[in-house]
C-alpha cells in the first residue's frame, strides 16, 4: 500500500500517542496538555516563516512597475518596513498575540478580514471532499472486500490505484475538459455552496485521491476481519450478511481508517489551494498563492499560521478519538 | 570454527544444481515476477531513453522546443506534428519531452538531496546519544508541521532571483541543470527529507539492538565498520522504497508550482509549465491540456507501480 494520504506531500508519520499503561482515562489533561504544546508549535512555525518571509528578495511594494523612490521610502516607512528586522519581529509577535496579523499590502484589508472572508468556501470544500472521500472510499472499500477477487474488486482496486496516482489538479483539468467543455454538465469556475453544477467538479477532483486511498486501506482491513473467528461466529447463529458487515465487520475494521482520516483531512484542507486556483474559488489557498506572488508578508503569515493550526488540531482529534473507537487505550 | 558446517552446507544445500542468492538477487527475481512493476519498469525506461535521445538527436526531438512558428499555431496533431502546435506554433512534441526530462531531473534530483539530508539526520539522530536525538528529531517534528506545498512556494521564493553558485541566474553552471531546476530540486527537497530521516532513525535504532551488531561489537568491529558493513545495507531496502515513492511526489510538487506559475518561465518548458500554458488555452487548443497532463498522470503512475512493486519485493513480509 502506497503511503501517501490527501495530497500530502510527505508520507504519514508513526502517530505519536503517548501511552501510559496504568491509571484513569484522563481525557481533559490529555487534551490540554496537547493543546499547551500547539504553543511553542505554532511559535516556532510564525517565527520560521517570519524570517523565511523576510529572506524572500525584493519587497511587498517592488512590483512590475517601479514605485517612485520618494514613495516606496514612505509606503515602507508607513508600514514599518525599514525598522530593522528584530524591531519588526517584536512587533509582529505583540500583534500576533493580540489577534492581528496586519494588513494586505496588496488589498490594503486587515489580513483577518480576508481569511474571515476566504474561510468558509475553504472550509465548505475541504469537508465536503472529505466527506466524499469517506463515503466513496468505505463503499468501494467494502465492496472490494466483500468481493474478493470478484468483478466489483477489480473496478474498486483499478479505481483505487488510478485514483491514487493521479495528482487532485490534473484530475480536475481532465473532468473539466471532459464534463464541462464537451458535455456541459458542470460550471468551469467558481463556488456556490448549495449548487451542484459549481460544487461537483471540485469536490471530485480534491476527494479522489483520499477517497482512493481509504478504499485501499479499508479493502485491506476488511479482508484481515473477515477472516476472524467471531465474524464465523456471528455467521454461524444465522445473521444476515448486511448485519454481519454492518455490526461486526466494519466497526473493527475502521480503526485504520481512522488512522489516517485525520492526515487526510488535515491534506485536504492545505491541498485545496490548488482546487482553489483551478477553479477560481476565492478562498484562503487562493489569497496565499496571491499573496506569495505579492511578497503580502501579512496574508503569507496568516494563511500558513492557520493550516499549521489546522493540521495539528486534526492530528490531536485523531489521537483523541482512538480512545473512543479502542476502549484498550488510556490517555 | 565456521569452515566445518560451511563445507557441509556448500556441498548439500548450495550444490550446482541450485545457486546461491542473496537477498537482493531474491527480491529482483520477486520483482521480475510482478507484472504490473515490470511493466512500469519498462514503461519508465523507455520513457527516460526517449527524453535523453530527445536532447541529442534532432530526428527524435523534430523541432527546437523553443522555436517560434507563427504560420502553424494552434495546429491538431498531423504526421509533421505529432501533437499538433501550442499558441505560438512551437512543437508540442518536442515541448512535452523537454518538460519530461526537467520532471525527471527535478524527481530523482529532489531525491538525491533528501538521500543525503535524510540519512545525515536519521542516522545522527539514532547513533549520536540522547541530546543530539532530541534536538534533531524536535527539528523534524518542526519541519513536519509546516504546510508542506506552502513551505516549498515560499523557499523556491526566497532561492530564486540570487546571484549564488550553481543556483544562481544566468547560465547554467552544471551542464544540463539549469538554476532553476536546482533551485526547484532544493525547494523541494528541503521539505521533503522528514521521511526519509525518521524511517532511517527507526531502522537504525531497532538495528542498534540487533544481535548481529551486538556480535559484531563484540568481535571488535569499529563503529565505523558496524554503521557502514552492517547498519546501512539493512536500512537501504525500506529507504529504497521510500525513495522511489518520493520521486512522484516531487514530480507532483513542480507540477503544482509550475501550474500556478512559480516554476520554470517560458520559454523553458517543464510539464507543470506547459499545464499552465495549456490551461490559459483550452478553449483553443486542448492538446496543450491533455499531452502534459496525460504525461504527468503516467510517470506517476509509473512510479508509483514500480514503488509497490519494490516494497513487495524487498520486504515479502508485507505482501498480502
Amino acid at each position: 500500500m502506497t503511503t501517501r494520504e490527501g495530497s500530502c506531500l510527505r508520507q504519514l508519520p508513526p502517530t505519536i500517542l503517548q501511552l501510559e499503561s496504568q491509571g484513569p482515562p484522563l481525557m481533559a489533561a490529555y487534551v490540554l496538555r496537547r493543546l499547551l504544546v500547539l504553543i511553542p508549535l505554532l511559535w516556532a512555525v510564525a517565527t520560521i516563516t517570519f524570517f523565511l518571509m523576510h529572506a524572500v528578495p525584493g519587497g511587498p511594494f517592488q512590483g512590475d512597475k517601479a514605485m517612485p523612490p520618494d514613495l516606496l521610502a514612505r509606503m515602507n516607512d508607513k508600514y514599518g518596513l525599514n525598522d530593522n528586522i528584530g524591531t519588526q519581529y517584536i512587533n509582529f509577535l505583540d500583534n500576533t498575540i493580540h489577534g492581528d496579523l496586519g494588513i494586505s499590502y496588496a488589498t490594503q484589508q486587515p489580513v483577518v478580514k480576508r481569511i474571515k472572508d476566504g474561510f468558509p468556501a475553504t472550509m465548505q470544500l475541504g469537508i465536503s471532499a472529505f466527506i466524499f472521500a469517506i463515503v466513496v472510499g468505505l463503499v468501494l472499500g467494502v465492496l472490494s472486500a466483500v468481493n474478493q477477487n470478484g468483478f466489483f474488486d477489480y473496478v474498486g482496486v483499478f479505481i483505487a490505484t488510478i485514483g491514487a496516482a493521479i495528482p487532485s489538479f490534473v484530475v480536475a483539468l481532465l473532468l473539466i475538459l471532459l464534463f464541462s467543455l464537451k458535455f456541459h454538465w458542470f460550471n468551469v469556475i467558481g463556488w456556490q455552496f448549495g449548487d451542484y453544477k459549481s460544487m461537483t467538479l471540485p469536490i471530485v477532483a480534491l476527494g479522489l485521491l483520499p477517497a482512493a486511498y481509504i478504499a485501499r486501506i479499508t479493502r485491506a482491513s476488511m479482508l484481515e476481519v473477515l477472516r476472524q473467528d467471531y465474524i464465523r461466529t456471528a455467521q454461524a447463529k444465522g445473521l444476515k450478511p448486511l448485519q454481519i458487515i454492518n455490526r461486526h465487520a466494519l466497526r473493527n475494521a475502521l480503526v485504520p481508517v481512522l488512522t489516517v482520516a485525520g492526515p487526510i483531512f488535515a491534506g485536504l484542507i492545505t491541498g485545496s489551494f490548488i482546487i482553489e486556483y483551478t477553479f477560481a474559488i476565492n478562498g484562503i489557498g487562493t489569497a496565499f498563492v496571491d499573496a506569495v506572488e505579492l511578497r503580502d508578508y501579512g496574508m503569507i503569515m496568516g494563511t500558513v499560521l492557520l493550516y499549521a493550526f489546522a493540521i495539528a488540531i486534526c492530528n490531536m482529534l485523531v489521537d483523541v478519538s482512538y480512545g473512543f473507537v479502542d476502549p484498550r487505550i488510556r490517555y | 570454527m565456521a569452515t566445518q558446517p560451511e563445507v557441509l552446507a556448500g556441498d548439500i544445500a548450495f550444490g550446482p544444481q541450485t545457486r546461491h542468492r542473496g537477498l537482493w538477487s531474491q527480491a529482483w527475481q520477486r520483482l521480475l515476477h510482478n507484472k504490473l512493476a515490470l511493466a512500469a519498469g519498462i514503461l519508465l525506461a523507455a520513457i527516460v531513453i526517449v527524453a535523453i535521445l530527445t536532447s541529442f538527436s534532432n530526428t527524435v526531438e523534430r523541432y527546437d522546443p523553443a522555436a517560434v512558428d507563427y504560420s502553424h499555431r494552434n495546429a491538431g496533431p498531423s504526421t509533421s506534428h505529432f501533437f499538433g502546435t501550442d499558441n505560438l506554433g512551437r512543437d508540442t512534441w518536442s515541448r512535452s519531452w523537454e518538460g519530461m526530462r526537467v520532471s525527471l531531473k527535478i524527481g530523482l534530483g529532489t531525491q538525491v538531496v533528501v538521500l543525503l539530508i535524510g540519512l545525515s539526520v536519521g542516522a545522527g539522530a539514532a547513533l549520536g546519544g540522547r541530546f543530539t536525538d532530541g534536538l534533531l528529531m524536535r527539528f523534524t517534528d518542526l519541519t513536519y508541521a509546516f504546510p508542506d506545498l506552502l513551505a516549498i512556494i515560499l523557499l523556491r521564493a526566497i532561492l530564486s532571483g540570487r546571484d549564488w553558485p550553481l543556483i544562481g541566474t544566468g547560465d547554467p553552471q552544471i551542464p544540463g541543470l539549469s538554476g532553476i531546476v536546482l533551485q526547484m530540486i532544493l525547494a523541494i527537497a528541503l521539505v521533503s527529507w522528514v521521511t526519509i530521516a525518521r524511517l532511517v532513525r527507526g531502522q537504525m535504532l531497532s538495528l542498534k539492538e540487533a544481535d548481529y551488531v551486538m556480535a559484531a561489537r563484540s568481535m571488535g568491529a569499529s563503529t565505523r565498520r558496524i554503521v557502514f558493513s552492517h547498519m546501512l545495507p539493512n536500512t537501504l531496502g525500506p529507504v529504497i522504497v521510500a525513495v522511489t515513492f518520493g520521486i512522484p511526489l516531487a514530480i507532483f510538487a513542480e507540477a503544482v508550482l509550475g501550474f500556478i506559475g512559480f516554476s520554470l518561465q517560458p520559454p523553458a518548458a517543464s510539464l507543470g509549465t506547459l499545464i499552465n500554458q495549456g490551461y490559459a488555452y483550452y478553449r483553443v487548443n486542448e492538446w496543450m491540456l491533455l499531452v502534459p497532463t496525460v504525461g504527468i498522470a503516467i510517470l506517476m503512475l509509473c512510479f508509483t507501480f514500480l514503488g509497490d512493486g519494490l516494497r513487495d519485493a524487498l520486504d515479502p513480509r508485507s505482501r498480502r
